[in-house]
């Protein structure tokens, strides 16, 4: 029993720590360096210690310590401890659904191996909506309560076709154990196409991206905080390291929905075309799947500064008149495939 | 003349526009294209090609590297000197007079020279209220203050340091020749 929890733990350090957290802070670095690179920019390159600049990397260290140390600010509002606490209902969530996404073959290279996997997910950042709603509540401003009821709306909008997008994957794959959809797209079609997601459920791949941006409420579905009508909405309130929690969270949705994406659409560790085993061949598998959840980070961030924000009725209409639709159809669609192939 | 009526083509909007997908994906093409580029540039060094626009990162990185000023370009005022370094404004007020902006102040002094009527104690230009157009330059019998020397004003936090004083517009100034009265006259 304890060691099994310790082995938890221990993996949960390696991966969620080590692998998903570093890739969050590096990630707000990335934002920022990669936006000034699409708009002709340099970007952050200031920050230094001595002569060392890493390209501006060292301004994470700047920001964390910035964020430490500066004066942490209740607002005057009833409700400080809900206030104290929403940052961390949106954090944990963020970062507990990592629990059941495979980094590797077989059962050790998963913090916890269970059957339901994916539902988990669903579940657990269904949770990070709540977040969102209480830190509006508690913040007593009419900005954050703006921004938490768009937040919440827009939240649970989306994550309605988001789940309905993905039954496609598991008829497919006939199974939410994530480990085992991974060995599904280890097949063949006419024996060189992977059998990954991203072929077999096309479509299911763009209604998931584009119901994934707008779960972690980024551009161009970032109503939740429109700069010139709502301040910072939800989190206007807060100041150093809890309102940092906001923009991190955010960071590790991204990673979150990259890594299930990568899971799902891109075979997560398979390395298609290539045979092997051992230690070193299973170390390029896990290489293989933290590529593919940076290369989708890269994806979702090039998104981001691509494209212009919706109004928020038109976000309304995409999720429910165009994302529902689709996935439905594209469940439908499944289904007859599937009773057209195996009878 | 009949008026002539030019006829717009409207894009037809039909399904596949209308999913946004071609539209996010060239838009996707543009930003790649920009970033890729400008990484080549920030990974080999800045600076390529002739074309700025074009071929090079838009960011001038302030103090360490400035715009380049058109070769037109006035900057400070500065006060010039006599030979023996004495200040050759002979606190005549044409300049302050001819100001469109009305921003020079003088308060003058007898010289101890008698062959010098006057002497400025104090002359203030207020570099907020000044237009930089020459005017006070153009309209000094003694050339005594130059408009030429090219100095940014630089950026100051207290409005009252915009004022430059009489030791601050000479350290810019250098001698001038020119035939002027007193003791060399």
């Amino acid at each position: 029993m304890w060691t099994l929890v310790g082995y938890a733990l221990l993996k949960f350090a390696l991966f969620g720590l080590c692998f998903v957290m570093l890739l969050a802070a590096v990630l707000t670095w990335v934002e920022r360096k990669q936006s000034a690179l699409i708009q002709d920019r340099i970007g952050p390159a200031r920050a230094n210690i001595g002569p060392i600049r890493l390209f501006g990397l060292l301004h994470l260290a700047a920001d964390g310590i910035k964020s430490f140390v500066k004066e942490d600010f209740v607002p005057d509002t009833p409700n400080p401890t809900i206030f104290k606490l929403a940052p961390l209902l949106g954090f944990t969530p963020a970062l507990v659904m990592f629990a059941v996404i495979p980094f590797g073959p077989g059962d050790t290279l998963v913090i916890s191996n269970v059957s339901f996997g994916m539902l988990f997910i669903f579940a657990i950042s269904s949770l990070s909506v709540y977040s969102a709603t209480l830190a509006g509540w508690a913040s007593n401003s009419g900005w954050a309560m703006l921004g938490a009821l768009r937040a919440a709306a827009q939240m649970i909008s989306y994550e309605v076709s988001m789940g309905l997008s993905l039954i496609g994957v598991f008829m497919v794959y006939e199974s939410v154990n994530l480990q085992q959809v991974i060995v599904g797209q280890g097949d063949y079609f006419f024996g060189f196409i992977p059998a990954w997601g991203i072929v077999t459920q096309p479509l299911a791949f763009v209604l998931f991206l584009t119901a994934g941006i707008a779960e972690t409420k980024r551009a161009p579905f970032d109503m939740p905080e429109g700069e010139s009508e709502l301040v910072a909405g939800y989190f206007t309130e807060y100041s150093a390291m809890r309102f940092a929690m906001f923009p991190l969270s955010e960071f590790i949705g991204i990673v979150g929905v990259a890594s299930v994406m990568a899971v799902l659409f891109l075979g997560g560790w398979q390395i298609p075309w290539i045979q092997g085993s051992g230690y070193f061949f299973t170390a390029l598998q896990i290489g293989a799947f933290a590529a593919k959840v940076i290369f989708l980070c890269w994806v979702q961030l090039m998104l981001r500064w691509t494209l212009p924000r919706f109004r928020y009725d038109q976000l309304m209409d995409l999720g429910w008149k165009v994302l529902l639709p689709l996935s439905l159809a594209n469940v439908a669609l499944t289904a007859i495939v599937l009773v057209a192939l195996h009878g | 003349m009949p008026a002539t009526t030019k006829l717009v083509e409207r894009t037809k909007v039909d399904l596949t526009l209308r999913t946004y997908l071609p539209g996010i994906w060239v838009g996707l093409e543009v930003t790649t294209r920009h970033f890729a580029r400008n990484l080549s540039f920030l990974v080999t060094g800045r600076k390529h090609g002739k074309n700025p626009a074009r071929d090079q990162l838009a960011t001038i990185r302030y103090p360490e590297e400035t715009r380049p000023y058109p070769s037109r370009y006035r900057g400070h005022h500065r006060l010039m000197r006599r030979e023996d370094g004495q200040v050759r404004c002979v606190a005549c007020f044409m300049c302050s007079t001819a100001c469109p902006a009305d921003c020079i102040y003088i308060e003058a002094a007898e010289h101890d020279d008698p062959g010098i009527e006057k002497a400025p104690v104090r002359f203030d230009i207020d570099h907020l209220v000044c237009v930089y157009c020459g005017m006070c330059e153009e309209a000094c019998p003694c050339d005594a203050i130059r408009l030429d020397s090219g100095v940014h004003p630089a950026p100051r936090s207290e409005r009252q340091n915009q004022r430059r004083g009489l030791i601050d517009l000479l350290e810019l100034g250098g001698p001038s020749v020119a035939r002027q009265g007193g003791k060399y006259a």
